[in-house]
C-alpha cells in the first residue's frame, strides 16, 4: 500500500482490493501464534520481526514520507528500551507504564535534538544523526553503575497487564506477549496512517518531492521536518520499548549505528515508498539473519551481500518492485 | 599533574594525526562524491594486512608505499563496478552500500588471515622509545607523525598544483560546471576515490605497527574521523586537519581527568560546535545543507 | 556453523587462521550410531565465535567437539546420540542472549553451553534459569555466576576471578610488591577480577589505581602514560584476548617493562603466543596446563586436540572437553535429561582422571555448582624447545584453598519446589 492509497483509503468502496489486502494483512499477524511454529519459526522471533518492522516503519514516516535520511535511529530504539528497562527495574511493576516511559525518553531526546537537525539535508543529516546516536550509545556503554554498561541491563521482568479482573500474563506467556506486542504496535500504525492521510501528511510528501516548492506554497519546511522527525523518533522509541519487554534485557548495541544501518536496510529493502514494505523488509530481514547466523560462522558477509545486492538491484524495495511507481 | 597534561597532549596530537590521516581520505570522498564511505576503516585494515603478506618479500619500506597502492587498486575496483552506480541517487544508497561492504571486508580479513591477532613487524631502528622520560613517544610514533606531515602536505600540493588536483577541488565547488568544461567526471570520482583509499591503506600499515593486525582493527577510528569532519566543517580539507587534532587532543586531556568519558567527549564537541557554528569550524557557508 | 550429523573426516586440519578455525568447527564425528526413530541429545553452545575473544571461543568449540566424538564412538548419551549445535554471540550480549532462547525455543535443546564473555554467560544464565534449561558456563569467569546470582540449573567449568585472585595475590606481592596499576576491560569480568584482586591486596596494605577500559580498545597509550605517572611495582594486566595482546604489545614498545613488572589471573597459552618475546614475563595464574608428565591421560588428550586440530592443548580446549563430558556424566547418573535430575547427578559427583585431566579431587561442588579444579601458578617465558612450552608451573593451588567456602561466595543454592 503506498502512500497515495494510504490517501485514498479514506474514500475507497468497503470492499476494495486495498481493504482486502489489509484485512488479510492483519489477519496474517494476528494469527501469527498458530501458523509461524508450523513453518519452522518461534513466537520470539515473530516478535522480534514485529518490532523491528515498527521501527522500520517509524523510521520510514520520516525516510519515505518526508525524504530525510536518518542513519542514526538505533538510538530512539535503544533510549526506549533502555527507558523501559530502567522503569521497571527501579520504579514500577507496571508494564504498560514503562513502556509509556520507554516512549517519552527517546521521544522527547529525539525531538530536542532534532531541532539542530532540520537545516541539513542529505549525507550531511544521516552523519549528524549517526554522531547523536553514538553520544548515547557511549552513555549507555560506560554508564556502568545506571545501566550496567557493556554488560547490558539486567535485572528487570515484564509484569503481568491487569485490566480489572482480566489479567493479561506477559510475563510467562509468550503468546500474550505477542498480542501486547501487537496490540502496541497496531496502536503507533494507526496512528502513522491517520498522520500520513492528514493534510499535515501531505505537506511532507509535497516536501520529499520538491522542497523548493514545497516552501513557495507557504508550507513551513523546517517546522514540518521537525515535526516529522519528533514523531518518528517517538514510534521508533515504542519499538524499542517493546523490545525491552521481549528481551527482559536492554543492550548498549541496541543503541548502536550498526542497529541504525540495519533498520535503514529493512525499510528500503522492503520499500521506502510503501506504508507496509519496511514491515515485510524488517521480518524478512529478521528471519535472513537468524537462519544465516546458524548456518555460518561467515554470516557478516551474508549479511553484507544482502544490503550490497538490495542497493544494486531492488533499490525500490520488495513491494516497490511490485507495484507501478506512484504518479508524480 | 602538569607534566601528566602535557603528556597527554602530546599523546593526543599523536592519534589526532592518525585521526587526520583517516578522515582526510573519507573528506576527499564525502566531498567529491557525496558519499560517505562506511567501508573506510576496512579498507584500512585491508592496507594492513597487505603489509603483513608483503613485507616478507619487498621489506617494511616498500610496503609502506606498495599496500597502500594495492589497497587504491582494491578501491578503484569496488568504485568501477559497485559506488558509481549510486552516484546521484538518493544518499541513502551509498550509506547501504558502503555499509554492506564494510561487512564483507571485514568478514574476508576474518576468513583469509585469522580471527587471531597477528603482528606487524617494524624495523628495529624505529621501534625503540626516543628517551626514558618520554618513553611513550617511539621512534616509531614520531615515524607515523612523520608520514602523516608527509601525506597531508603531499595531498594538499597535489590538489593545489596537479591538473587532476585542481579539477577535483574545482568539482567539490561545482561539478556540473566542471563536467560541462569537458572533464570526465566519472575519471575523476575514480582517481579522487582512489587518492582516498590510498590514505585509509597507509593509515593502515601505520596502526599495524602499533597495534598489531585484527579484522576489527578499524573500527574504533571510524567515528572519530566522522566527528573529525564535521568539527572542522564539511568541504574543507583544512578544517578537517583541525579537528582531527582537537578531538585527538579533547579526548586525551579527558583521560586525565574523567576517563570514563574519553569516548563520549568527542561528541560533545561536536554537538556544541554544530549549535555555535553550524557548518563547523572552517566549513563553507552552505556546504552542510 | 550448524552441524548436525553429517560424518565429515579431518581433512581441514591444514588450513591456517579462520580457516582452520571454520574447518575446526566443521569436523564431525563418524556416528556409529544412527539415530533411529530416537531423538539426538542436544547441546547448544553459544560463544563469541567473531570478536576479540574469537581464537578463545573457537579452541572451547574444538574441545567440545572432540568430546562429542568420543563420546558418540562409544555408543552416544543414555544410548542416544550427542549433537552439538554452535552458535555465534558475537561478543555481545544482546545476541547471546537472541541465540540461548532461539536454542531453548526452536531447537529445543537439552544443554546450553555459554560463553566466554562473562557478561553474555550472565545474561544467558538468567534466560536458562526462566526455561530450567540445564547450563554449562565453559569459560565466563566473573563471580556472581557461581556466587550471589548462584542458580540451580547452572554450572561453572572456569575458575572464579577469586580463585585466580586468591592463587596468584601472594606470589604477586612477594615477588614484585604491594602498589599495583590494574589495566581492566569495563565489563562484568574486569570488575569481578579487579575487586577480587583489589579484596587481596588491601588486606596486604598495597595501594594501587587503574584504569577501566572498554572492550575491544585499540590504543593504550593514554593508561600506559598514567601507568608510568604512578610508578607501579606491578601492572595488572586482566584484559583478554585480542585486548591483551594488545595492550602488551604497546606495554613492551613503551619499553615500560624496564619500570615495572607485569603480571594478574589469567594469561592464556593462545596470547602468550602472540605477544613479542620481551611480553612473555610475568607471574599468572592458568586455569588448565598442558604439560603434566606425570598424567598419561593429560599427554592423550594432547595428543586428541593435536590431531584434531593441529593446535597445541590449551585451557580452553579443556573446558569444552570436560563440559561436554559433564553433560554425559550427570544424564547418565541421573537417568534422565531433566534439568533439576541432572544438576542434582552432578553434585560433588567426582570426575575421572580421563575428565579431570590434573591431579586431585575434581568435582562441582554442591554449594555454588564451581568445579573445584587447580589453580596453576606460575611464570610466562618465551619458547623452550616446544612453541608451546611458554609457561612454567610452579605451585598448583586446590580449588577449595582457592576458592574459600560456600559462604564466602555468596551463593544461596535454591532448587524450584
Amino acid at each position: 500500500m503506498s502512500e497515495a492509497t494510504v490517501l485514498r483509503a479514506a474514500a475507497t468502496p468497503f470492499l476494495s482490493r486495498q481493504r482486502l489486502g489489509l484485512a488479510a494483512l492483519w489477519a496474517v499477524l494476528i494469527l501469527v501464534p498458530f501458523w509461524v511454529p508450523l513453518v519452522g519459526g518461534y513466537t520470539q522471533l515473530a516478535g522480534r520481526a514485529l518490532v523491528l518492522g515498527l521501527a522500520a516503519m517509524a523510521l520510514n514516516f520520516l525516510l519515505g514520507f518526508t525524504g530525510v535520511m536518518s542513519f542514526g535511529h538505533a538510538a530512539w530504539f535503544g533510549l526506549g528500551a533502555y527507558g523501559t528497562g530502567l522503569m521497571l527495574r527501579y520504579v514500577t511493576s507496571s508494564s504498560l507504564l514503562a513502556t509509556l516511559a520507554g516512549v517519552l525518553l527517546g521521544g522527547v531526546l529525539g525531538t530536542v535534538l532534532g531541532r539542530l537537525l532540520v537545516r541539513r539535508r542529505g549525507v550531511y543529516f544521516a552523519m549528524i544523526t549517526i554522531a547523536f546516536g553514538q553520544i548515547f550509545f557511549y552513555i549507555a556503554y560506560r554508564w556502568n553503575s545506571l545501566t550496567g554498561g557493556d554488560d547490558g541491563l539486567r535485572g528487570f521482568q515484564r509484569q503481568p497487564i491487569g485490566f480489572g479482573r482480566f489479567l493479561l500474563d506477559i510475563q510467562g506467556n509468550d503468546v500474550a506477549l505477542y498480542y501486547y506486542l501487537l496490540f502496541v504496535f497496531a496502536i503507533c500504525v494507526g496512528l502513522m496512517g491517520l498522520l500520513l492521510g492528514s493534510p499535515f501528511g501531505r505537506t511532507l510528501i509535497a516536501i520529499r518531492e520538491n522542497e523548493r516548492r514545497a516552501r513557495f506554497l507557504g508550507i513551513d519546511v523546517e517546522r514540518q521536518i521537525w515535526l516529522s522527525f519528533s514523531l518518528s523518533c517517538f514510534f521508533c522509541s515504542a519499538a524499542g520499548a517493546l523490545y525491552a519487554l521481549l528481551n527482559n534485557f536492554a543492550d548498549p548495541m541496541t543503541l548502536h549505528y550498526t542497529l541504525s544501518g540495519e533498520i535503514v536496510i529493512m525499510a528500503v529493502m522492503g520499500g521506502m515508498r510503501s506504508f507496509w514494505g519496511p514491515l515485510l523488509g524488517a521480518a524478512v530481514f529478521v528471519v535472513l539473519q537468524d537462519y544465516v547466523s546458524s548456518m555460518t560462522v561467515n554470516w557478516m558477509s551474508f549479511i553484507g551481500l544482502l544490503f550490497v545486492l538490495v542497493v544494486l538491484f531492488a533499490p525500490r524495495g520488495l513491494l516497490g518492485a511490485l507495484q507501478r511507481e506512484t504518479p508524480r | 599533574m602538569t607534566q601528566l597534561v602535557l603528556f597527554n597532549i602530546t599523546n593526543g596530537l599523536i592519534v589526532g594525526a592518525f585521526y587526520v590521516l583517516m578522515a582526510l581520505g573519507l573528506s576527499l570522498i564525502l566531498n567529491l562524491s557525496n558519499v560517505i564511505n562506511f567501508a573506510h576503516a576496512n579498507f584500512l585494515t585491508l592496507g594492513g594486512y597487505f603489509a603483513y603478506v608483503l613485507i616478507p618479500f619487498i621489506g617494511f619500506w616498500a610496503a609502506l608505499f606498495v599496500a597502500p597502492l594495492l589497497t587504491a587498486i582494491v578501491g578503484i575496483i569496488v568504485e568501477r563496478l559497485m559506488i558509481r552506480r549510486v552516484y546521484g541517487r538518493d544518499p541513502v544508497y551509498s550509506l547501504l552500500l558502503t555499509f554492506g561492504l564494510a561487512f564483507i571486508l571485514q568478514d574476508v580479513c576474518r576468513y583469509v588471515w585469522g580471527t587471531q591477532g597477528l603482528p606487524l613487524a617494524v624495523p628495529a631502528s624505529i621501534a625503540q622509545p626516543l628517551s626514558a622520560d618520554l618513553f611513550f613517544i617511539t621512534g616509531y610514533r614520531v615515524f607515523m607523525v612523520a608520514i602523516v606531515l608527509v601525506a597531508v602536505t603531499g595531498l594538499f600540493a597535489f590538489l593545489r598544483y596537479s591538473r587532476i588536483g585542481v579539477r577535483i577541488r574545482a568539482g567539490i565547488l561545482d561539478l556540473e560546471t566542471v563536467a560541462a568544461l569537458g572533464v570526465n567526471v566519472q575519471l575523476l570520482r575514480s582517481l579522487n576515490f582512489a587518492v582516498g583509499i590510498f590514505l585509509a591503506g597507509l593509515a593502515g600499515v601505520l596502526a599495524a605497527g602499533q597495534i598489531g593486525l585484527n579484522p576489527n582493527m578499524g573500527d574504533t577510528l571510524l567515528m572519530p574521523s566522522f566527528i573529525a569532519i564535521i568539527v572542522g566543517g564539511v568541504g574543507s580539507l583544512a578544517g578537517t586537519l583541525f579537528g582531527g587534532l582537537l578531538i585527538g587532543v579533547a579526548a586525551a586531556i579527558t583521560t586525565v581527568f574523567y576517563p570514563t568519558a574519553a569516548d563520549a567527549v568527542i561528541y560533545v564537541i561536536m554537538a556544541l560546535v554544530l549549535l555555535a557554528r553550524p557548518r563547523g569550524l572552517l566549513g563553507e557557508e552552505g556546504m552542510m545543507s | 556453523m550448524r552441524q548436525d550429523g553429517s560424518a565429515r573426516g579431518l581433512s581441514r586440519r591444514g588450513l591456517v587462521g579462520a580457516g582452520a578455525a571454520v574447518g575446526a568447527l566443521q569436523v564431525t564425528a563418524p556416528y556409529l550410531l544412527s539415530a533411529r526413530g530416537e531423538q539426538p541429545v542436544r547441546i547448544g553452545m553459544i560463544d563469541p565465535l567473531t570478536g576479540v575473544y574469537a581464537t578463545l571461543a573457537v579452541s572451547e568449540v574444538e574441545g567440545a567437539k572432540l568430546a562429542v566424538a568420543e563420546i558418540n564412538k562409544s555408543g552416544g548419551v543414555l544410548g542416544r546420540e550427542l549433537q552439538l549445535l554452535v552458535e555465534d554471540s558475537a561478543n555481545d550480549v544482546g545476541t547471546g542472549v537472541q541465540k540461548a532462547r532461539k536454542l531453548i525455543d526452536r531447537d529445543r535443546v537439552d544443554v546450553i553451553f555459554a560463553d566466554v564473555n562473562s557478561a553474555i554467560a550472565y545474561a544467558i544464565s538468567q534466560v536458562t534459569n526462566e526455561k530450567k534449561v540445564f547450563h554449562i558456563v565453559c569459560g565466563g569467569h566473573t563471580d556472581p555466576i557461581t556466587g550471589k546470582d548462584c542458580k540451580w540449573n547452572v554450572f561453572r567449568v572456569c575458575n572464579t576471578t577469586t580463585m585466580d585472585a586468591a592463587a596468584i595475590t601472594d606470589t604477586l606481592v612477594k615477588t614484585y610488591g604491594k602498589k599495583w596499576f590494574f589495566i581492566t576491560p569495563d565489563y562484568a569480568y574486569g570488575h569481578s577480577v579487579q575487586a577480587a584482586f583489589v579484596k587481596r591486596l588491601t588486606a596486604h596494605g598495597g595501594t594501587y589505581t587503574g584504569d577501566l577500559l572498554p572492550l575491544g580498545t585499540a590504543d593504550y597509550s593514554a593508561s600506559l602514560i598514567k601507568a608510568k605517572a604512578f610508578g607501579p611495582q606491578v601492572l595488572i594486566n586482566t584484559m583478554g584476548g585480542l585486548d591483551q595482546i594488545n595492550s602488551l604489545k604497546q606495554f613492551v614498545q613503551f619499553g615500560l617493562q624496564k619500570d615495572m613488572a607485569v603480571g594478574g589471573s589469567l594469561y592464556e597459552l593462545q596470547i602468550i603466543q602472540a605477544v613479542p618475546k620481551e611480553a612473555q614475563i610475568g607471574w599468572w595464574t592458568m586455569e588448565w596446563w598442558w604439560n603434566q608428565p606425570n598424567l598419561p591421560e593429560v599427554a592423550r588428550f594432547v595428543a586428541a586436540i593435536r590431531a584434531a586440530t593441529g593446535k597445541p592443548a590449551a585451557a580452553r580446549h579443556w573446558f569444552g572437553y570436560l563440559s561436554v563430558h559433564a553433560v554425559k556424566l550427570a544424564a547418565e547418573r541421573a537417568k534422565s535429561l531433566a534439568g533439576p535430575a541432572m544438576a542434582h547427578a552432578l553434585e560433588d559427583l567426582r570426575l575421572p582422571p580421563e575428565v579431570a585431566l590434573q591431579p586431585g579431587e575434581i568435582y562441582f561442588r554442591a554449594g555454588d555448582h564451581q568445579l573445584m579444579s587447580n589453580v596453576f601458578v606460575g611464570e610466562a617465558h618465551p619458547p623452550e624447545a616446544d612453541p608451546a612450552n611458554v609457561f612454567t608451573v610452579h605451585e598448583m593451588v586446590s580449588g577449595p584453598t582457592a576458592a574459600g567456602t560456600v559462604a564466602d561466595t555468596g551463593c544461596h543454592m535454591a532448587y524450584p519446589a
